[in-house]
C-alpha cells in the first residue's frame, strides 16, 4: 500500500480547470519530482493536497501504516497532523518572529497543555516549554541554523530563509514532506547544497518527499521517480532517465517544432 | 519572543501600588486626581486585550466599547439588586464572561473576514450593542442607569489591571500564544503548520471581549453612572489609538501609552475649546513621524535586555 | 399602498446623499484601500460651506452648491496631501489611524472656528419652494432637485470614469498601482484627482442635506458617514454601480424601519444589513469574491 495515493483528481476555478485527472503514488521513502512548465498546475496539486483548495473531484489517499485516511475535505491543519508538511514556492515565514519561534510554532500540536495552562503557566507548562525549546534547537542544530535561532526571520539570508522553511516543515514531525520549488532563486553551488541536504532529511528523518522543482540538475540528481503535468494532466511517469528521453515531455517544455526538430 | 523574566514586572507592578498607595495616604493624590488612575487602569485594561486581538493575532477590531458596554452593563445591574462585596465580583465576572460569549457569537461568523471587512464588521456589532442598551427596559435606555454602588478602590482596581497585564503576558509567552501570534505573521502558512486559525483567533476575540468586559465592570463600579452613548464608535478609537500609538504587538507599549494619553488629556483639560482639536493634530503627527507607534512590536524588558548586551533576541524592531 | 410609496419617495431623497458619500469612500478605497474616516467630514463642511454662501453671502441655491463641491474638493485633495500621501507605504493601520484624528482635526477644528451650535439652512424661496401631489404622495420641489442633482453627478461621474484619460487611469491604479506606475501613469496625481472628486460630491451631499433637513452642526457628519460607508460596503467596496446601489438600499432601508418599524432601530438594522452581508457575500452585491493566492 503507498503511502500517498491521488485518484482521478481534479481542480477547476470557475470554469477554467486548472488540474484534471490526476493520479498520483508515493511509496513510502521514495523522492518523487513534480515537474512540468509554468502554469501547468503544481502548486494547486500542493494545495490540493494540503487542503488549502478543495477538490473539484478525486480522492486523496493517505496512509501511515494504519490504513488509508481520505484527505479529501480536511483543513489544512488537520491534514498537518495527519503527517504532511510543505513549503511555499513564495517563503511564507513567519517574517517578523525569530528563527526559534518559526520552529516552536510547528511544533505547537504537540504541546500538552491548553489555553488555560498558557494563562496561568500552571502543571506542565514549564516542563513542557523547556522540552519544546529544547526538541526545537535540535533541530536547528540539524539543519545547520542553531546560531541563528535568535534572528528574526525576515533578516535571514534567501538561501537561510529556504532552509528555514523546510526546518519549519519538518518541525510539524511529518511522514509526507511537499518541497515547492527550493531551490528557487538559488546559484549553482547553493543548489548542489540544497540537494545533499534534502537526502540528508530524507534518510535522517524517514520522509517520503514529493517535490516540485524547476532545476533539472536537482531533480534529475535526487528523484527516484518523476511525474510531468502539463495542462493539468500528468503527460508522463517514470524514472529521469524514462523522462529524459519521453517525446511528449520534449513538446511540453521546448515547445513543438523544437520537439519534431 | 523569548520568555522574559517574570521578576522584573512584578517589581515594576509593585512599585507602582506601592507608589500611588503612598501618595493617597499622604494626601498628594485628591479624588480628581485619583479619578485620572482609576481612567488609566481601565484603559489599561482595554488597550491591552485589544492589543491581543489588534496586535498580537492581527484581527483588526472596531468593536472593543461594545464589550466593555455589556461588562459595564451587567456589573451595574447586578450590583444595582446585590449591592455587596460579593455582588460586585460576581458582577465583574458575570460582565466579563457574557462579554466573552457575546465574542465567540460574533466571532465565529465574522472572524473568516479579513482586515477592513472584519474592522466593519466588529463596529457593527458594537453599534448594534449600543442600540439594543438604547432600547432595552432594563438599562433604562438613553438615559442610562445612575447611582450605581461604588466598590472600585484602588486595592481592587490594581488587583485587576494587574491580573490583566499578567494573564496576557503569560498568554503571548506560551504556545497557543504563539499560534495566535502566527496567524497574525500569515495566515496560510499557520494552518498549514498545524495551528487551528479560526480555533485562535476565536480564542483571542473572545479573551479581548472578556477583559473589555472587566474594564467595563471596573468603569461602572467606580463612576457610578453609564449610558449607551460611552460606549460608542468614538470610545472604540480612543482604545485603538492608544493600541497604535503604544505599539502593535507590545504590552508594555499598550501601558505606556495608556498612561502618556491620560496625562495629556488631562493636561488638554485646561484648554477646553481646543483640547479635541490638539489631541487630533498630535494623533496625525505621531502617525506621520512614527507609525509603528513608540515601542513597535518589542517590549520594555526587550530594550532593557538590549541595553545590558544580555540576550537580547531581537536584532531589530520590526515596522508594523 | 401611498404610505409605502411616500415612503419610497423620502428614502430615494436619503438614498441620495448617501449614495453621493458612498462613492467617495468607495472611489478612496477602490485606490488606495483606505476606509476614509475623515471623508465624512469633508461632506459636514460642504454643508458649511453651502451655509456660508447662502447666508453671508446671499447666493442662490446652485451657485453655493459649486462653491461648496469646489472648497471641498481642494479641502480632499489637501487631506490627501498632507497627511495620507506621506503614509503611502506604511501600515494599513497607521494609515487608517491617521484617517480617524483627521477626522477628529476636522470635526472639533470647525467647532472651534463655527461654534458647536446647531445652524440652520436659509428658507428657500422661489422654485424651490414648490411641491407636487401624485395622487396622495407629497414631492416636494428640493426632493427632485436632491435626486436630479444626484443623477446629474453620477451621470457625470460615470462619464470621468469610462472615457477620460484621468478615469481611465483611475481604473488602472485601483487595479495594479505598481504596474500602473510602470505603464507610465502618474500614480500621485491619479490618486489626487480621486480624492478631488470623491470630495466633490461629498461636499454636493453636505449642501442638499442642509437643504432637505435644514439643520447642521459640525458633528453631522458622523452618523451618515458611517451609514454611506455601510452603503459602499454593502454594493461592493470599490466598485462605483455597487456604492449607488448601496446608498439608496440603505436610505429606503432606513426610512421605512423608521416609518414601519421602531425609529429607535432604524441604525441597527443598518448595521446588521452589514454584518448579514458580510458574512453572507463579503464583497459585496456587486462583488466577486477573490481568494488569496498561495
Amino acid at each position: 500500500m503507498p503511502i500517498l495515493k491521488v485518484k482521478s483528481l481534479s481542480k477547476s476555478f470557475g470554469g477554467l480547470s486548472a488540474v484534471s485527472a490526476v493520479n498520483l503514488e508515493l511509496e513510502a521513502g521514495e523522492l518523487v519530482g513534480l515537474i512540468g512548465p509554468n502554469g501547468a498546475g503544481k502548486t494547486t496539486i500542493f494545495n490540493l493536497l494540503t487542503g488549502v483548495y478543495r477538490p473539484t473531484q478525486g480522492e486523496i489517499l493517505l496512509d501511515r501504516g494504519k490504513g488509508p485516511v481520505s484527505l479529501v475535505g480536511k483543513k489544512p491543519y488537520t491534514i498537518c497532523a495527519e503527517g504532511v508538511a510543505r513549503t511555499f514556492q513564495n517563503i511564507r515565514l513567519f517574517r517578523a518572529l525569530s528563527v526559534l519561534d518559526n520552529v516552536r510554532i510547528a511544533m505547537h500540536q504537540n504541546v500538552k497543555y491548553g489555553i488555560p495552562g498558557g494563562l496561568f503557566h500552571l502543571g506542565s507548562y514549564k516542563k513542557e516549554e523547556e522540552a519544546l525549546e529544547q526538541h526545537a534547537m535540535e533541530l536547528l542544530s540539524m539543519l545547520g541554523l542553531a546560531e541563528k535561532s535568535g534572528e528574526l526571520a525576515a533578516n535571514l539570508s534567501y538561501g537561510e530563509q529556504r532552509h528555514l522553511e523546510i526546518a519549519r516543515a519538518l518541525a510539524t514531525n511529518p511522514s509526507l514532506l511537499l518541497l515547492d520549488e527550493p531551490a528557487a532563486g538559488m546559484n549553482p553551488a547553493e543548489t548542489a547544497q540544497l540537494t545533499s541536504f534534502i537526502a540528508q532529511i530524507r534518510r535522517d528523518f524517514g520522509l517520503t518527499i514529493l517535490l516540485i522543482e524547476h532545476d533539472m540538475s536537482l531533480v534529475m540528481a535526487i528523484c527516484e521517480r518523476i511525474y510531468v503535468l502539463d495542462y493539468g494532466t500528468v503527460i508522463a511517469a517514470g524514472t529521469p532517465q524514462e523522462i529524459k528521453n519521453n517525446k511528449r515531455v520534449i513538446e511540453a517544455y521546448l515547445g513543438e517544432d523544437m520537439g519534431n526538430a | 519572543m523569548k520568555n522574559r523574566k517574570l521578576l522584573p514586572l512584578l517589581l515594576a507592578l509593585l512599585a507602582a501600588y506601592a507608589g500611588v498607595w503612598a501618595m493617597m495616604s499622604t494626601g498628594v493624590i485628591n479624588d480628581y486626581s485619583f479619578a485620572v488612575i482609576v481612567t488609566i487602569c481601565i484603559n489599561i485594561i482595554l488597550a491591552t486585550s485589544l492589543n491581543l486581538v489588534t496586535g498580537f493575532t492581527g484581527q483588526f477590531s472596531l468593536g472593543h466599547a461594545g464589550f466593555m458596554s455589556i461588562g459595564a452593563y451587567t456589573c451595574a445591574i447586578i450590583t444595582k439588586s446585590n449591592p455587596t462585596l460579593p455582588g460586585f465580583f460576581l458582577g465583574v465576572f458575570a460582565g466579563a464572561a457574557l462579554a466573552a460569549l457575546v465574542g465567540i457569537l460574533v466571532g465565529l461568523p465574522t472572524l473568516r473576514l479579513r482586515g477592513d471587512y472584519l474592522a466593519i464588521a466588529t463596529l457593527g456589532m458594537s453599534e448594534i450593542i449600543r442600540v439594543i442598551f438604547l432600547n432595552l427596559k432594563i438599562t433604562n435606555g438613553a438615559a442610562g442607569l445612575s447611582f450605581l454602588p461604588q466598590f472600585v478602590d484602588w486595592n481592587y482596581l490594581f488587583f485587576f489591571t494587574a491580573a490583566t497585564i499578567l494573564l496576557l503576558r503569560n498568554f503571548i509567552n506560551s504556545s497557543p500564544g504563539r499560534a495566535c501570534i502566527s496567524v497574525r505573521e500569515d495566515e496560510i502558512a499557520a494552518e498549514s503548520m498545524g495551528v487551528n486559525t479560526t480555533k485562535y483567533k476565536v480564542a483571542a476575540f473572545s479573551m479581548g471581549a472578556f477583559f473589555a468586559g472587566v474594564a467595563g465592570a471596573l468603569y461602572a463600579s467606580y463612576f457610578y453612572f453609564i449610558k449607551p452613548d460611552l460606549f460608542n464608535f468614538n470610545k472604540s478609537i480612543d482604545i485603538l489609538v492608544i493600541v497604535v500609538l503604544g505599539g502593535m504587538g507590545s504590552l508594555s507599549g499598550s501601558v505606556i501609552s495608556a498612561i502618556l494619553l491620560q496625562l495629556i488629556t488631562a493636561w488638554l483639560a485646561s484648554f477646553p475649546e481646543i483640547r479635541m482639536v490638539l489631541y487630533a493634530a498630535m494623533l496625525v503627527a505621531i502617525m506621520l513621524f512614527r507609525p509603528q507607534g513608540l515601542l513597535g512590536s518589542t517590549e520594555v524588558g526587550d530594550l532593557f535586555a538590549r541595553r545590558f548586551g544580555r540576550l537580547g533576541t531581537r536584532k531589530s524592531e520590526r515596522e508594523v | 399602498m401611498e404610505v409605502l410609496l411616500q415612503q419610497l419617495v423620502n428614502g430615494l431623497s436619503l438614498g441620495s446623499i448617501y449614495a453621493l458619500v458612498a462613492l467617495g469612500y468607495t472611489m478612496v478605497y477602490g485606490i488606495i484601500k483606505l476606509i476614509n474616516f475623515a471623508h465624512c467630514d469633508i461632506y459636514m463642511i460642504g454643508a458649511y460651506l453651502g451655509y456660508f454662501c447662502m447666508t453671508s453671502l446671499g447666493l442662490s441655491f446652485f451657485p453655493s452648491l459649486l462653491i461648496a463641491m469646489a472648497g471641498s474638493m481642494v479641502l480632499g485633495v489637501l487631506i490627501e496631501k498632507i497627511a495620507y500621501k506621506p503614509l503611502r507605504n506604511a501600515a494599513r493601520i497607521s494609515l487608517l489611524i491617521t484617517a480617524i484624528g483627521m477626522s477628529l482635526f476636522l470635526e472639533y477644528g470647525t467647532m472651534f472656528f463655527v461654534s458647536p451650535k446647531v445652524r440652520t439652512y436659509p428658507a428657500l424661496s422661489g422654485f424651490m419652494t414648490k411641491s407636487f401631489h401624485l395622487g396622495n404622495v407629497l414631492i416636494t420641489m428640493q426632493q427632485i432637485v436632491i435626486l436630479a442633482t444626484t443623477v446629474v453627478l453620477m451621470l457625470a461621474l460615470q462619464y470621468i470614469v469610462r472615457y477620460t484619460r484621468s478615469g481611465k487611469a483611475m481604473r488602472a491604479v485601483a487595479l495594479d498601482k505598481d504596474a500602473a506606475q510602470l505603464m507610465g501613469i502618474d500614480v500621485d496625481r491619479t490618486i489626487s484627482i480621486t480624492f478631488a472628486i470623491g470630495s466633490a460630491l461629498a461636499g454636493a451631499a453636505g449642501v442638499l442635506v442642509g437643504v432637505y433637513y435644514n439643520t447642521i452642526n459640525p458633528l453631522m457628519g458622523a452618523t451618515p458617514g458611517l451609514k454611506a460607508f455601510v452603503a459602499a460596503v454593502f454594493g461592493g467596496i470599490g466598485l462605483i454601480p455597487g456604492a449607488m446601489l448601496g446608498g439608496y438600499f440603505i436610505g429606503i432601508v432606513e426610512v421605512l424601519v423608521a416609518g414601519y418599524g421602531n425609529s429607535m432601530y432604524r441604525d441597527a438594522v443598518v448595521f446588521a444589513i452589514l454584518i448579514l452581508i458580510l458574512i453572507l457575500k463579503p464583497a459585496g452585491l456587486l462583488g466577486k469574491n477573490v481568494g488569496e493566492k498561495v
